[in-house]
């Protein structure tokens, strides 16, 4: 017979079966018993500074690591302020589990302290939840949560622990394996609708793919490179799909939407035939589906058969695992002849780059972007918050071998310093800095204290405008420079921000020796704040 | 266009309104709904009417097929299946009136569970347009109150099924 532990003892054996290394979160009493059991675990635990920021650095870690990141927090508004982290990593896809504490299971329902229906209030949010009501589900939760977080399409799933459950007595056996009858995801893909896609492209004479954040989740980038340069295939890529194909790959034509390249979005409207790949073609990436799908024949490769046909109707639906289906597509020989397209493309990339006309005296974000991702270590980790910033990040990246993680989906301003801590925690070895606003900044650098306290080196640089750009460009085009709640004044001196956390800190303000004053930054040892004044007018557009 | 799910989830509690949250999450109609338990107790059926374009319809089946608590999701058109709903309705009779008010339930196969001097409690279970026509002819006699289950529905039975 087994030994019996306490649930809180269980939920922290669980964790270690299923290998995790640290958990970020917050604690609270209703999540006590938890953190006391995780005390003697080798189990790192970092602390946050709030709820929401333990969910967004679960979800650097999970992208960096491909593993489940967890992140905790306790009952009540422990719970509804990691809600937004939840929020956020679903609209990406990314594997979370989410604990939570719940006060003791006899009083749930009636309106206690710090009692907050959870699973209730993220239903839409994860792929599934779970709300533990019998001490001896511990095991089998844990293996289901990871389970379901970690396959198909990847997603949060969350467990709320009420107290009395945690402190209640068991005994632990972790199941081998999870036995779910109503999920089963598809990952091979479906032979007759892979030879189809084959024979699209054989009679193809304009094929564009274009990759989302699926082909990272599935770990297929190096599969998206080879076939694309096998077959010479052009790629773009939404938003999320940044980083799967290198800049210089000669095959690749930059990131669609309305936000990106317009030579981007050239290829995708004039193509014959476009793949997407683990794309779900959002508002932001393709404004009016239907009238791509007039003239062009559209193959749909996706894990979740829900994303196909949602909201935009293919010819070719293909269900499956990007990685596997790419696999079978190298089974097959195929010669198309492209190389007309390939010269338009070509044409319409150099006629049609950005020619921007930066303010003097001011640093200009592009061209800092590009000489920062240039300079900074080939496989380091970019991190890329929201609004302008991240607009200027994505146009201007130069990727190489390493990771692009910014919030897609939902556009989580914030984003950027709590998913730099929790990529960085993912690999130690590699590089990472977080480029943000200073909107953004304001959102999350109560963090600050995290990455010292935890000793977290990560840089962070911050594209002042002391605007909320984003809008701010908005209220510019739409509302004729009326500007309504966009201004910042009143914001902290960052410089005195950075001395109260002991933290080395570089202000530019303008594009004299910028390069190397890039390279000094970086180079320094630990973590560091760099401020970027930049023109309070400058528009991404 | 109306399409009918017949949906076999697990019988646990919360399933419900994880059903009916996607609905409403995403703007999907529901006609009707009807809930109970099968054969196996730890499986119910949910049986969803709901109306909308080719796209929608589609839609509603994968996002239900996504759905951890749900096992499996049929769909039936109103050509393939057989729908019945049950319907208790009071209506208002004056002495004159309570024989034409028989003789509309004797046509539509409606009977009478319950009586007093001023009211008819009526039954029906027949499929949904019936239903419907019965409230038309008992409207005007004057309707006091009534309850509708929402639509039940099999698939018309084919050669060569096999039990469970």
């Amino acid at each position: 017979m087994a030994e019996k532990i306490t649930g809180a003892q269980a939920m922290v054996k669980c964790l270690e079966e299923e290998g995790v290394s640290v958990v970020f979160g917050y604690p609270g009493v209703a999540i006590c018993p938890f953190f006391n059991s995780i005390y003697d675990s080798k189990i790192e635990r970092v602390l946050v500074r709030t709820e929401q920021n333990a969910g967004h650095a679960a979800s650097g870690y999970a992208r960096v690591t491909g593993e489940v990141g967890v992140c905790v927090a306790t009952s009540g508004p422990g719970a509804t302020n990691l809600i937004t982290g939840i929020a956020t990593a679903y609209a990406d896809s990314i594997p979370l589990v989410a604990i939570t504490g719940q006060v003791s299971s006899e009083l749930i329902g009636r309106d206690v302290f710090q009692e907050a229906d959870i699973t209730g209030a993220v239903e839409s949010f994860v792929k599934y939840s779970y709300l533990v009501k019998d001490v001896k589900d511990i095991p089998r939760v844990f293996k289901e949560a990871f389970y379901i977080a970690s396959t198909g399409r990847k997603g949060p799933v969350l467990i709320d622990m009420p107290i009395d459950i945690q402190n209640q007595m068991l005994e632990f056996e972790y199941p081998k394996e999870v036995s779910l009858r109503t999920y089963k995801p598809t990952v091979k893909g479906h032979a007759v609708q892979i030879k189809k896609v084959i024979e699209a492209l054989k009679t193809a004479k304009q094929p564009v793919i274009c990759v989302g954040g699926g082909v990272l989740l599935s770990g297929a980038e190096k599969e998206v490179q080879e076939f694309s340069a096998k077959h010479s295939i052009p790629v773009v890529n939404t938003m999320m799909g940044m980083g799967v194909m290198p800049s210089d790959h000669p095959m690749y034509f930059g990131m669609v939407g309305n936000n990106g390249k317009a030579y981007a979005n050239l290829a995708m409207n004039n193509s014959d035939l476009l793949i997407m790949m683990g794309a779900r073609v959002a508002d932001r990436a393709i404004s009016q589906p239907d009238l791509v799908t007039e003239n062009t024949v559209v193959v749909h490769i996706d894990v979740d058969p829900a994303e196909i046909g949602k909201n935009m109707g293919p010819s070719i639906p293909l269900v499956g695992d990007i990685k596997h289906i790419l696999q079978d597509f190298q089974k097959y020989e195929f010669e198309g002849d492209y190389s007309q397209w390939i010269a338009q493309l070509q044409t319409w990339k150099e006629e049609k780059a950005v020619k921007r006309n930066p303010k003097e005296g001011y640093v200009d974000p592009a061209e800092f972007v590009r000489l920062l991702s240039e300079n900074m270590e080939e496989d380091g980790i970019y991190v890329a918050d929201v609004g302008q910033n991240q607009i200027w990040s994505c146009n201007y990246y130069v990727m190489r071998k390493g990771k692009f993680l910014t919030s897609g989906g939902m556009g989580t301003m914030g984003y950027s310093i709590p998913a730099a801590m929790g990529a960085k925690r993912g690999d130690k070895t590699k590089q990472v800095v977080a480029v943000c606003g200073d909107g953004s900044f304001q959102m999350s650098f109560m963090e600050l204290a995290t990455i010292r306290q935890h000793n977290i080196p990560i840089k962070i640089i911050v594209l002042k405008n002391n605007y909320l750009g984003m809008v701010r460009e908005y209220q510019h085009y739409t509302y004729s420079d009326r500007y309504s709640m966009v201004s910042l004044d009143g914001s902290p001196n960052l410089e005195m921000i950075a001395a109260a956390y002991e933290m080395p800190f570089v202000r530019i303000f303008d594009m004299e020796n910028i390069e190397a004053k890039i390279k000094d930054f970086l180079a320094l040892e630990g973590s560091g704040l760099m401020e970027c004044i930049i023109d309070s007018y400058d528009l991404v557009k | 266009m109306k399409r009918i799910f017949s949906v076999l989830v697990e019988n646990r509690s919360g399933v419900l309104c994880k059903v009916a949250g996607l609905f409403s999450r995403r703007s999907y109609n529901i006609d009707s709904l009807a809930v109970g338990e099968t054969e196996d107790k730890s499986v119910s059926v949910m049986t969803i009417v709901s109306s909308g374009d080719e796209r929608t319809m589609e839609q509603i089946e994968k996002q239900l097929n996504k759905k951890l608590d749900i096992i499996k999701v049929k769909t039936f058109t109103e050509e393939n299946s057989m729908c019945r709903e049950l319907m208790l309705i009071k209506v208002k009779y004056q002495s004159g009136n309570r024989s034409d008010i028989i003789e509309i339930c004797n046509v539509l196969n409606a009977s009478v569970l319950d009586m007093s001097s001023s009211s008819l409690l009526i039954q029906i279970c027949d499929a949904p347009e019936k239903i419907e026509l019965l409230i038309k002819m008992l409207t005007p006699f004057g309707i006091v109150e009534l309850a509708r289950t929402g639509t039940l529905s099999l698939q018309k039975c084919s050669e060569n099924e096999k039990a469970k």
